[in-house]
């Protein structure tokens, strides 16, 4: 199975529908390669990907605006 | 005892504010606040025009809409999130321009979600009251232009009022179900002071609207046994046409099921959900299950559901 970042990569790609950035510290926002909407629907694709369920109180940009982040996220509630 | 509403009236003022005005000011394009958005345009008051006198606009459109004397009112709320912060808060002035006498009056401070929490204390309170008047009146320029446009902010709000009839008496739709929420956890990514700018960090404010607004009309229904398919229209806060098209998108209903007057009046916060209220039921729309939901600064949200 890929390993955890290539598999935040593979989802931010599909929700996107662009390559995801190379750099997993870069702000998918700030970046313009999601809008504000996009977020959201990102967020659902990981609690599926990962049969997590994210928490309202978790729902912050600053949890989920990078590959980094995201990752650093999952590996806290694994 | 059951509580029923009666009837709705709005009032916005006569500046309307273009895209392309705004647009001249921030330095974007029409185009781009449009796709942002879904605004065309807003309402802007003048400079005597403020909350009491919008909402005293509104609230004599409701009574002579519902032909209820303001002789009859038990309580009038006044929800607003832009009124000028200091004592007394603005219901006491709007009700003696009412000439509702001694009549109790409540002030709800707060944004966005104010009308929606205001006809949920209504309903629990007409028992008591007997017919309540709620009001929703904002001035949101006043808060922009307070301070150097931002242009996140800028495009969004507009001015205007609403208000809604709600009473024990049978007559207009029954109120089923209410839910009402609020979590301060987030109370700083959207918030005013007076004494700087409008915060908003959209980002955390989208996140969170797109779940709980689903969430809170799923909680409303679900106490009816109803199914969001059963519903005839979603009244939801004009926040942003994009919002309103996500939560469609989550109840898996049609877009059009939701109402929308956003693309004319922008996001006037509390008063949205009052005047888009008022503007649907001008409609003549078919008997159904009506949902009203609303979000915003606090955080405060909820939902009512009617028939």
């Amino acid at each position: 199975m890929p390993d955890t970042q290539q598999r935040l990569r593979t989802l931010v790609q599909n929700v996107a529908q662009k390559p995801a950035p190379e750099d997993p510290e870069e702000s998918l926002f700030e970046s313009g390669l999601l809008d504000s909407f996009a977020l959201p629907d990102l967020v659902g694709a990981i609690e599926t990907e990962f049969s997590i369920k994210v928490p309202d109180a978790d729902l912050t940009p600053r949890k989920f605006d990078s590959i980094a982040r995201m990752e650093a996220y999952l590996a806290s509630h694994s | 005892m059951n509580s029923f509403l009666h009837g709705f009236g709005c009032a916005l003022p006569e500046r309307v504010v273009s895209n392309d005005e705004l647009a001249a000011r921030l330095g974007c394009t029409s185009e781009w606040i449009e796709s942002v958005c879904g605004i065309r345009e807003r309402r802007w008051a003048s400079a005597g025009q403020g909350v009491v006198e919008l909402g005293a606009a509104a609230a004599e459109d409701c009574l002579s809409r519902t032909g209820v004397p303001a002789s009859q009112i038990g309580m009038l709320i006044l929800a607003s999130g832009s009124a000028r912060p200091g004592f007394p808060a603005p219901a006491a002035e709007l009700a003696h321009r009412l000439g509702l006498g001694t009549t109790p009056v409540l002030d709800l401070p707060m944004a966005s979600a104010g009308g929606l929490f205001g006809m949920v204390l209504a309903a629990k309170l007409s028992e008591t009251y007997g017919d309540i008047l709620i009001v929703a009146a904002e001035k949101m320029s006043a808060v922009i232009e307070a301070h150097p446009l931002d242009q996140n902010s800028a495009i969004l709000f507009g001015d205007g009022a609403g208000a809604a009839l709600v009473s024990q008496r049978p007559g207009g739709r029954e109120i089923l179900h209410t839910a009402i929420h609020s979590d301060g956890q987030f109370r700083n990514d959207l918030a005013y002071d007076t004494a700087s700018a409008l915060k908003m960090n959209g980002l955390t404010v989208i996140m969170q609207a797109t779940r709980k607004l689903p969430a809170v009309i799923r909680e409303v229904l679900e106490q009816a046994k109803l199914a969001p398919a059963d519903v005839a229209t979603f009244l939801v806060h004009q926040a942003n046409q994009n919002l309103l098209m996500r939560v469609a998108k989550s109840l898996d209903v049609p877009a059009d099921r939701v109402f929308s007057n956003i693309a004319r009046y922008g996001n006037t916060s509390s008063a949205s959900l009052l005047i888009a209220a008022a503007e649907w039921d001008r409609q003549n729309p078919p008997a159904g299950p009506v949902v009203f939901a609303a979000f915003g600064a606090g955080l405060h949200w909820g939902a009512l559901l009617a028939r």
